[in-house]
């Protein structure tokens, strides 16, 4: 059972829910980036819901089946082509042995979930089987795929079966211009006032540093800091701070120029300071902006914030529902 | 030596981050750690990961099964509870060899000059400069001779964040590079603001270069002594020497390296913070002779 890599694509990597409890050592939680879209690819194809997949960045691989499978491509719009013919996504499509999937040019979003039943079988490190690029750790062989790498597919348990379709309102939503919900704080006190309301009021767009490690963002007004005495050890710059953790989504803004949101392979800290944090719901809304999309951030309280999680966790529970019988 | 009282902060929905002093300080530094092994030690449900850091702390947790008011009422409760912290540490002394002013790190120096606030000196000579020392020998020889506490772990996988163990007059101070490199050499010696670092791995960085060591201090492969029990070597409240040592020294470990049958000297200590301040440098000998005793 095993699925032979011809093209790569631009930065396809193995990745599940994600490896926790190793923070502190500096070992990122890691993980799909667009947890609702990786759930999803998994219960469409039958897996547990947290089983490896493949992550598929803006420019699809090319990928032959060793073996009869069952598969499903979710989150961004990458039109997929099975043995030349179009394939639809968000749903599960039963796969000949011998037969290569291949990508059009992508539509929206930026990272699609592509769901083996079975699951992706490469060895779990530290408890996950997600790859983490710079520490080489976990999915195959710690790094991007390969031109020629074979991954192996785990044992299905029970009867393969097609037809699990996603409903349209339970497809992963990918506009175009996005808001970005924000709960201020960490640093943020450290902002002038004048920078700390602009930092809300602007049109910010997605720079081409964008990738699993942080987004950055430019085209805001640059931000300014109160002037304050250096603290002892916190270096020169008036947005560094000694040297502390970073909250995953944390957004940090160096020299106060482009504001860094950090995501999943986030650097666990560093010397900027961070003004506040992108809240665990609109996550995955990050993982599918493309460079030059327009994000606008939104302030809000912790009691948007848990309101706005509850949210994310019905659509969770409602996707479950659809999909397990 | 009394501590403001911690400044508390959510970081989103899933941390909070908890300042325990603006600047850094080993009473910061010590508080942080008694806290953080106390809340381990209270296995709250829903608290997946506690990360200890210089002079503040985090937790991420799970708002779904802890509230996250509920949770911040939990550590002040703790913070209260413990005072300033335990002021003693069981931890282990480790002498890390250092082929300082090296080929590797001087090559990288030169490809980033630009980035550099004085792009006619190499790191160590302006480091050397700034801190007010003759000439890059005494700037490292006042490097090596102090041990230093690695105060944080992280940045990437297993990389150390080190205090210099030293009256604060005495610490090593420079500017990060003006704009970070995208490349440093895997194990470059490196140090921004009063922090020095062993980069783990190969990447991006902004301190400012001093060496290389030879010794390998996040293994996936687990293949040297050392990190046989886990591929991250380093914790926070280890203490580091540093010996200098030369090019032949250095090829000659890496060979070690390469065979598997390199190893660094380990000893165990118990460091005691009031007597550190009471004379630091006696207690530094001390630490010293523990580390080259039998």
């Amino acid at each position: 059972m095993a699925i032979k890599v011809l093209q790569p694509g631009l930065a396809t990597t193995v990745q599940d829910a994600g490896r926790i409890g190793y923070y502190h050592l500096g070992i990122p939680l890691s993980g799909a980036l667009d947890q609702y879209s990786f759930r999803a690819a998994n219960l469409l194809v039958g897996n547990p819901e947290d089983a490896a997949t493949l992550e598929i960045t803006m420019l699809g691989p090319k990928l032959e089946f060793m073996h009869d499978a069952v598969i499903a491509l979710t989150g961004a719009n990458l039109p997929a082509k099975l043995d030349g013919v179009p394939m639809p996504g968000n749903q599960a499509v039963a796969v000949k042995a011998g037969s290569v999937l291949s990508f059009d040019f992508l539509k929206d979003g930026v990272r699609a979930y592509l769901a083996v039943a079975g699951g992706i079988d490469v060895p779990e490190v530290l408890g996950s089987r997600s790859t983490y690029t710079l520490g080489a750790i976990g999915g195959f062989c710690g790094r991007k795929l390969q031109a020629g790498d074979v991954l192996p597919v785990g044992a299905f348990q029970g009867p393969l079966h097609t037809g699990k379709k996603l409903p349209d309102h339970l497809k992963q939503a990918l506009p175009k211009q996005v808001q970005v919900r924000v709960l201020p704080g960490l640093y943020f006190h450290w902002l002038t006032q004048a920078s700390g309301k602009s930092f809300f009021e602007d049109t910010w767009q997605v720079g081409p540093e964008a990738d699993r490690i942080g987004y950055r963002f430019k085209h805001g007004r640059p931000l300014e800091f109160e002037p304050r005495e250096r603290p002892f050890g916190a270096g020169s710059d008036p947005s560094n701070i000694v040297d502390a953790g970073y909250p995953i989504g944390s957004i940090q803004v160096p020299g106060g120029l482009e504001p860094i949101v950090l995501h999943r392979d986030a650097v666990s800290g560093g010397g900027y300071a961070m003004i506040g944090t992108v809240i665990s719901a609109d996550m995955d809304v990050v993982a599918q902006l493309q460079p030059n999309f327009q994000t606008q951030f939104v302030a809000v309280d912790m009691v948007q914030a848990l309101s706005a999680r509850a949210k994310r966790n019905q659509r969770l529970a409602d996707l479950r529902q659809a999909l397990l019988n | 030596m009394s501590l403001p009282p911690a400044r508390y902060s959510f970081g989103g929905d899933e941390h909070i981050f908890v300042e325990l002093n603006h600047e850094m300080s080993l009473e910061a530094f010590f508080k942080g750690m008694s806290i953080t092994n106390a809340i381990a030690q209270r296995k709250i449900a829903g608290v997946t990961e506690i990360c200890p850091a210089n002079a503040s702390y985090q937790v991420r947790f799970d708002p779904d099964l802890i509230a996250p008011d509920k949770l911040m009422e939990i550590l002040k409760s703790i913070e209260v509870e413990l005072g300033d912290g335990a002021l003693e540490l069981n931890t282990r002394i480790i002498e890390i060899p250092v082929f300082y002013n090296d080929p590797w790190t001087n090559e990288t120096q030169q490809r980033f000059r630009e980035r550099h606030q004085d792009p006619t000196s190499t790191d160590l000579e302006y480091g050397a400069r700034v801190n007010g020392y003759a000439n890059v020998d005494a700037f490292i020889a006042a490097h090596a001779a102090s041990p230093w506490f690695v105060s944080m772990v992280g940045f990437v996988a297993g990389l150390p964040f080190m205090f210099q163990m030293v009256e604060r007059a005495k610490q090593i101070q420079v500017p990060k590079y003006l704009r970070p490199r995208t490349d440093t050499p895997k194990l470059t010696i490196g140090h921004g603001g009063c922090f020095g670092c062993i980069y783990s791995v190969r990447g991006a960085g902004g301190y400012q270069m001093f060496g290389i060591t030879p010794a390998p201090i996040f293994d996936p492969q687990q293949s040297l002594p050392y990190v046989k029990d886990f591929m991250v070597f380093f914790r926070p409240g280890d203490i580091v020497k540093f010996k200098p040592i030369n090019r032949s020294e250095y090829d000659a470990a890496l060979t070690k390296v390469q065979d598997g049958s390199f190893d660094l000297r380990i000893r165990e200590v118990k460091f005691s913070l009031q007597d550190f301040v009471k004379d630091p440098s006696a207690y530094n000998q001390q630490l010293t002779e523990t580390l080259y005793g039998n």
